[in-house]
């Protein structure tokens, strides 16, 4: 069922608020989950569930979160993804704004591309599907 | 002393939902310090014998294969004190289960007498979240061995497998 970005914001915004028991006006479009919001693995795994239920969608694993890209030797080197694995990357988070990860691709930053305008987007392509 | 707050189980539906007992008993030490003169049983307990009710449901969902690890709770919240002599029912709900982990939503109640007449009142609700960890903490090696599911649990289970006809998914 289509839903405008706003839409799609707010309903993001009432699950950080409850999964991450953080306020509403600290849910901004640039905040980092993990950074800024202080989401752990086991919250990931929370605000997964929820955005099913919230947005009756499913989130199947690896779609929202890729996975098996660290492991392999041809996309990490010395710490930083390789062109290759940011192609794979991309590839992968076709709904995500990559560019401050390609800019600095240091795998310690990695979680930095999960802010709340990357969860936004990604339920748009499945609520506009 | 034993690690073991939930006496009995009551009802368990393999994937969906359990109820479990614990009577609340004099016998048990802290409770004397919790308070004295005034002994209540500790929230912390009851979100304890939540916990491991929540727990050995999640484990059956996948034949206690998994390493089964409370891992957050999402919300706590008591209206009523429980005191020994009472009977505490935890009653635990699947929300969700996958490869990674489950979700839960559990409710309290005492069973009591209130002016000559058994009743059973609202104690309190507990969201909480368990991880599978073999499946998680990307690179920790855990022992082979499942020490979540130790012949203490088992045991526990086993008993009322049979009582309950409990059938584990094929």
């Amino acid at each position: 069922m289509p839903m405008t970005k706003d839409e799609v914001f707010a309903k993001v915004k009432e699950v950080l608020t409850t999964a991450l028991a953080v306020d509403d006006d600290e849910v901004t479009p640039e905040a980092r989950l993990s950074e800024d919001l202080g989401a752990e693995s086991i919250d990931y795994l929370d605000i997964t569930f929820q955005l099913e239920k919230a947005f009756g969608i499913k989130i199947p694993k690896g779609e929202l979160i890729p996975e098996n890209l660290f492991t392999n030797p041809e996309f990490v080197q010395n710490g930083k993804m390789t062109p290759a694995g940011l192609a794979e990357l991309k590839s992968k988070m076709s709904f995500a704004d990559l560019s401050k990860f390609e800019a600095d691709p240091d795998i310690n930053k990695f979680r930095d591309i999960f802010t709340v305008d990357t969860l936004v987007a990604y339920v748009m392509t499945k609520v506009n599907a | 002393m034993r690690w073991i707050w939930i006496d009995k189980f009551e009802k368990f539906e393999v994937n969906v939902a359990a109820v479990a007992l614990k009577n609340v008993s004099l016998a048990e030490d802290h409770l004397h310090d919790h308070f004295p003169g005034f002994p209540v049983m500790p929230a912390s307990l009851m979100i304890e014998g939540m916990a491991q009710t929540s727990g050995i449901l999640v484990g059956a969902a996948r034949e206690f294969k998994e390493k089964v690890i409370l891992a957050k709770i999402g919300k706590a919240s008591f209206v009523r004190l429980v005191r020994p002599g009472e009977q505490l029912v935890y009653a635990a709900k699947i929300v969700n289960v996958t490869e990674q982990g489950a979700a839960i939503e559990g409710t309290i109640t005492v069973r009591t007498m209130v002016a000559g007449q058994r009743v059973e009142l609202p104690v309190g609700q507990i969201d909480m979240m368990f991880s599978h960890i073999d499946n998680n903490m990307a690179g920790t090696k855990f022992p082979e061995f499942n020490f979540v599911f130790n012949s203490q649990f088992m045991d526990l289970f086993e008993t009322y497998r049979r009582e309950l006809n409990i059938e584990l998914p094929a």
